[in-house]
């Protein structure tokens, strides 16, 4: 063994920086950047994550109802989403997994198309706004490749634009996430991947996840940057994305952040976290948590007060009662959709499957 | 004129539509300088530059992974895979993503895209290259698995294969790669996708068979032609989806059938036909429809391979005994 200790021994040498500005209970602790100078700037941010925790509470009360399926809420998690997509340009392209509704709304995918999709509806990942953005990425981490892909096309075609690609910490082990940034640093494309470290991969804790001392530092195997942010603090989140995309942009190749924060509840409506975490656990991290954060900053700097929470959280439930209106009152599919997207063209082949379809329900599409 | 080997025509094919599209890329592992490990990108690197024929790292997934990226995005992704014993991961991507992008969208992402890869024994290859595992595509929805024959039916198939607006598994019959050479022309007329192929015409028996194997099942029906026995013989070419009109027009005709595949017995795409046989054309067998297929074993290694390997004694036999049956 040769001598540890000695630094011209040392082949290479890395490091994960770690970035927060708000502390837990929302005092500045970095000297702010920019964007977030002008507390007013941060009001958006703000109720993007409100709504988005609205949004969730009723998505849980519809699936408690049957009126909804299966949903993974993101509650305490509102930061990263919010906090990346903000970053991002209308231009880029986002590669979600299947928690990230708070970074879709920001996308401009509507309420109604996330419950539509919740719902059992494929035109949910129709979105009417950010036509090239991904549908969510249900098969953990599978979808780090098509980022490198997405990133690859801007590059051949020379456009300033960036893939912005979620995965959750479970997604780390996988290796089609190592494989996607793999490709990314070789090509040196413009990709950014942002992993949202909620500490529990249903009921695997980040412990037994990895051996590893950060998830960022995964970055360094596939020879990019990476570093850590506190992910409940939404102002670290959009800088990190916002420094990795400009490098992405610059041709300066792909980003890996871990963005730390936690899952308050449930894995989706089909879990009981109670199986598997103590409730002194997750009452100790509601004191971290993001939206409150943002709010004492905010109310510390004079921008914001009770009237104005009042009123952000009337118009929220409206605006989520009206959505999820919408998506209740929308009329099912007629079966034969179930053939007409499989292929450009429906093959011979399906036309007899496609009319057979048809006619046991007796012509009426709607049965 | 020029004759051509199946690896030369695909070559051809692939040169040919990066030529005419230049959305086209071709991605893989060694597919650059070296022209990959059959040579069937030979050439293009220097024709078509580095950013459009692309050398991955050794990542299966990553070489399915990135083409959806990029076929998101309106490029048309080559993928080439070394072997099929390498493709596994592929599926992944494929039944998760390629196949179900347009659908899960209404048709706002699409996944123009093909994945190649040789496959089939009978080259005294290593452990891992010789399994001849079709079946396995054939059973996801939204996927296109094309399988040529001869050079020109490679190089007309490709060039649809890569035309075409949905995902596309493209099957190369490595034991024929070069062990037959006939005309091609680069004419950039495509073979239309979903359409069997109709090799040879007969009236006593239909033999089904693709890629390789129909080398064999030609061979056999010169045979039983010698005999009196008049074989038709089906390149089924689209395996997905499956152009079943052709073989149950010929059986409606000739009343018997054999399939011929490479591939093991058990849930072998022999198996769908024979199902699609009995159950829209019962009435015009004569004979139960014959299966001549690898069996269901570990692909043997190549000092045992031979045993393996169907052969067109196999199929004359087969045909011999359908004609017997009464």
């Amino acid at each position: 063994m040769p001598p540890q200790n000695d630094p011209s021994n040392v082949a290479a040498a890395f490091s994960i920086p770690f970035t927060r500005y708000l502390a837990v209970d929302g005092s500045v602790e970095e000297e702010l950047p920019d964007f977030a100078h002008d507390p007013a700037a941060l009001i958006p941010l703000y109720r993007a994550m409100v709504l988005t925790r609205i949004f969730d509470e009723k998505a849980i009360a519809l699936q408690r109802t049957g009126r909804l399926g299966t949903f993974p809420s993101s509650l305490g998690q509102e930061a990263v989403g919010v906090g990346a997509a903000s970053a991002m340009l209308p231009e880029d392209v986002l590669l979600p997994s299947f928690r990230e509704q708070s970074a879709q709304f920001w996308r401009g995918v509507t309420m109604k198309e996330v419950f539509l999709y919740w719902g059992g509806d494929e035109r949910g990942s129709n979105f009417e706004g950010p036509r090239e953005d991904f549908p969510v990425s249900i098969p953990v981490a599978s979808h780090f490749p098509h980022a490198a892909g997405v990133a690859l096309a801007f590059k051949l075609r020379d456009e300033k634009r960036a893939a912005v690609c979620i995965g959750g910490d479970g997604a780390t082990s996988k290796g089609d996430f190592y494989e996607g940034l793999n490709i990314a640093a070789v090509w040196s494309v413009p990709a950014v991947f942002l992993i949202n470290d909620n500490q529990w991969a249903i009921s695997v804790p980040r412990q037994k996840q990895t051996a590893a001392q950060t998830l960022a530092q995964k970055a360094i195997a596939a020879g990019m940057p990476g570093e850590q942010v506190d992910g409940n603090d939404v102002i670290a989140v959009r800088d990190a994305v916002a420094r990795a995309l400009k490098r992405a942009r610059s041709g300066n190749g792909p980003t890996l952040i871990e963005a730390l924060t936690y899952r308050l509840t449930d894995h989706t409506t089909a879990d009981d976290a109670h199986r598997y975490r103590s409730d002194e656990e997750v009452s100790q991290r509601w004191k971290e948590e993001p939206v409150s954060r943002l709010r004492n900053y905010l109310v510390s700097q004079d921008a914001w007060n009770k009237k104005d929470e009042e009123q952000l959280l009337s118009v929220c439930k409206e605006e989520v009662e009206k959505s999820a209106d919408e998506y209740l009152a929308t009329e099912p599919e007629p079966v034969s959709e179930i053939f007409d997207y499989l292929f450009k063209e429906l093959p011979d082949d399906l036309r007899a499957q496609r009319e057979f379809a048809i006619a046991r329900i007796g012509g009426n599409e709607h049965d | 004129m020029t004759e051509r080997t199946l690896v030369e025509a695909i070559t051809l094919a692939l040169a040919r539509t990066m030529d005419e599209n230049e959305k086209v890329l071709v991605v893989g592992e060694d597919v650059g300088i070296d022209g990959g490990v059959f040579r069937a990108t030979a050439g293009l690197i220097n024709r078509f530059g580095k950013d459009r024929v692309r050398d991955t790292p050794v990542s299966e997934t990553v070489i399915a992974g990135i083409s959806v990226g990029l076929a998101a995005q309106g490029f048309r992704p080559v993928g080439e895979v070394q072997f099929m014993g390498f493709i596994y991961p592929v599926i992944d991507q494929l039944l998760n993503h390629a196949s179900r992008l347009r659908t899960r969208t209404r048709g706002r992402i699409t996944c123009p895209m093909v994945i190649r890869a040789p496959y089939g024994g009978g080259i005294h290859a290593p452990e891992h290259h010789s399994e001849s595992m079709e079946a396995l595509f054939t059973h996801i929805p939204g996927l296109r698995v094309v399988i040529p024959s001869s050079p020109a039916r490679a190089y007309g198939l490709l060039l649809a294969a890569i035309r075409d607006p949905d995902p596309v598994v493209f099957l190369e019959p490595k034991r024929i790669y070069r062990s037959i050479k006939e005309e091609v022309e680069d004419t950039g007329n495509a073979i239309a996708l979903d359409k069997c192929q109709l090799l040879r015409a007969g009236r006593d028996i239909t033999l089904v068979s693709w890629g390789a194997m129909i080398v064999e099942t030609l061979q056999a029906a010169e045979t039983l032609s010698t005999e009196g026995i008049e074989a038709e013989v089906i390149d089924v070419a689209t395996l997905k989806p499956l152009d079943a009109a052709t073989i149950l027009n010929s059986v409606e005709k000739t009343g018997r059938c054999a399939v011929i595949h490479e591939a093991p017995y058990t849930s072998g795409f022999g198996a769908e036909i024979a199902a699609r046989l009995a159950e829209y054309g019962l009435t015009n067998l004569l004979a139960p429809v014959r299966r001549v297929t690898g069996y269901d074993v570990t692909m043997p290694l190549p000092k045992l391979e031979h045993y393996y390997m169907p052969t067109a004694a196999r199929v004359v036999a087969a045909a011999r005994e359908s004609m017997e049956f009464s």
